[in-house]
């Protein structure tokens, strides 16, 4: 890779009430590079992804993704600018939000308080959500979805933010083969098309998207290996 | 029923009415739908700590409602987001803390001061026209604010860790429906008083709750389930020569309790099978 780095970490620790999450982590990842992190529960992946939209509780270390520290006056700026899909979504099924409504947080995120979304912008936001086969349930409250959908809705609000760098936090655990193939061919094309700078956590190293080209194993909290994907 | 109207007097009621009934639905919605109601009982106390604060030293006990209401705003917000003690812990405390100083003033008062006990209970037949103007302005604020910041506001209390990670500030959202909710209860507190306010805060908005899933219909029918509590029972209180505050709340829980009988959402099969928009 030749392009430049948007997300570079240097000597990352960040712990919860004292338990470091994260112990020393230095990473760089370049504009347009698709790298799948993985390890144990507890190995600090998901810590290492909030790292980055300056979510996790940072002790020491720098952070700078696209040029900015995503900390304090800068965190809202960045994540305009950077798509995430966490690993749950904490759903109750009397929230008065439909899909749509949903669906164009990522939207409203990006444009700001003062502009409205075009018809151009609704029309892309519905192509997208044929493209993941959820247009049917538009106008369905978000919490009568189902697992799968709710996860293709979450991947959904984060596409229509067209952020520069997603962070997929497990996007296709506990999904059938169905959703899986349908959230791939979505971020293969994202990936290829878009150029998108994508983070992938996973468990299952046979379930990432074709473009992946880059493997980090975390343990405890660090990164142990930072090889190619797939092994030569 | 409604030939009480013409009592000049009572015109002012029904002014108050309207608009303390249609400000606590609407900003009861936010708290219901953040399953934050808790926080409205003890921003209420809080206003009535305050002012019966400004009664005891002398100035006007609205702006000791205000100011009290907006620092327990002020202080819950960065407590319920620090997740070192739970938020309903840190919310409880404060609340014990609030009506623990509210008692302590009252006691320290003359015995029988009736502004105290009109805090309490609620005046809303003595309403001056000043707290009409003051509640016609708030609501105004409110509303403007609300249709503003619809889209940012509806993601932040449905879920603000999503409307974050969006690029959405959530946590100024956050605190500003805390202010406007405190704001909006301590301009109420002449109305309905302050054991009573918090009960129209919930009750239409828990109602409004029963019926739909379409945020701008709920904030509408909360807000209007707010005005016919007040108005209705306003009605009642001059028919059974009953407190006026006690009648309103009263009525609210009947609006609810009709709610949460003919509530669709009780057979939500039929919302599962929206149809989509074409």
């Amino acid at each position: 890779m030749t392009t430049d780095p948007v997300i570079e970490m240097q000597d990352v620790v960040a712990a919860y009430n004292g338990a470091a999450a994260l112990t020393g982590v230095s990473l760089c990842v370049h504009a347009g590079e698709c790298v799948a992190l993985a390890g144990a529960n507890g190995a600090g992946k998901t810590t290492l992804l909030t790292a980055v939209n300056g979510f996790a509780p940072l002790v020491s270390g720098t952070v700078r993704v696209l040029g900015m520290k995503p900390h304090g006056r800068n965190a809202v700026r960045v994540r305009r600018r950077v798509g995430y899909v966490a690993q749950t979504a904490p759903l109750d099924r009397r929230m008065p939000i439909t899909l749509m409504e949903s669906v164009m947080t990522g939207v409203y995120g990006r444009l700001g308080w003062r502009q409205r979304p075009s018809q151009d912008e609704r029309a892309r936001v519905l192509a997208m959500l044929e493209e993941l086969q959820l247009s049917h349930l538009s106008e369905r409250p978000l919490g009568h979805l189902s697992g799968g959908e709710t996860r293709r809705a979450m991947i959904a609000r984060c596409l229509a933010q067209q952020p520069e760098i997603m962070l997929l936090d497990e996007p296709t655990a506990s999904l059938d083969k169905t959703s899986c193939a349908i959230i791939m061919n979505v971020m293969e094309r994202t990936h290829c098309t878009a150029g998108t700078t994508i983070l992938w956590v996973t468990h299952d190293l046979d379930a990432l998207p074709p473009g992946c080209a880059r493997l980090l194993r975390m343990q405890n909290g660090a990164i142990v290996a930072d090889t190619g994907w797939p092994p030569a | 029923m409604f030939d009480w109207i013409q009592h000049a007097y009572l015109q002012n009621a029904v002014l108050a009415g309207f608009f303390s009934g249609a400000l606590c639905g609407i900003v009861g919605v936010f708290l219901v739908t953040m399953q934050a109601s808790f926080l409205g009982i003890c921003i209420a106390h809080a206003a009535f700590a305050g002012a019966l604060f400004g009664l005891f030293l002398g100035f006007n006990p609205m702006i000791g409602a205000i100011v009290f209401s907006l620092a327990a705003a002020a202080v819950i917000g960065p407590v319920a987001d620090r997740g070192s003690l739970a938020p309903d812990a840190a919310i409880g405390i404060l609340f014990s803390v609030m009506i623990g100083v509210a008692f302590l003033i009252m006691g320290m008062m003359p015995a029988g001061r009736p502004e105290a006990l009109s805090l309490f209970w609620g005046a809303i037949l003595t309403v001056s026209r000043g707290d009409i103007v003051l509640l016609a302005l708030v609501l105004l604020l409110v509303t403007t604010l609300l249709i503003v910041f619809f889209r940012p506001l509806q993601v932040v209390v449905c879920h603000r860790s999503v409307a974050a990670a969006a690029g959405i500030p959530a946590t100024l959202y956050f605190y500003g429906i805390l202010c406007a909710t405190g704001v909006s209860i301590a301009v109420s507190l002449p109305s309905v008083g302050g054991l009573l306010v918090y009960s129209l805060v919930i009750n239409p908005a828990a109602a409004a709750y029963q019926l739909t899933y379409n945020f701008k219909l709920l904030l509408a029918l909360a807000a209007a389930f707010g005005v016919i509590s007040c108005w209705v029972g306003l009605s009642l209180s001059y028919l059974f020569d009953a407190p006026a505050g006690a009648a309103i709340v009263l009525t609210s829980a009947g609006i609810f309790a009709v709610a949460c009988v003919i509530s669709p959402k009780r057979r939500n099969r039929s919302w599962n099978a929206a149809p989509a928009k074409p």
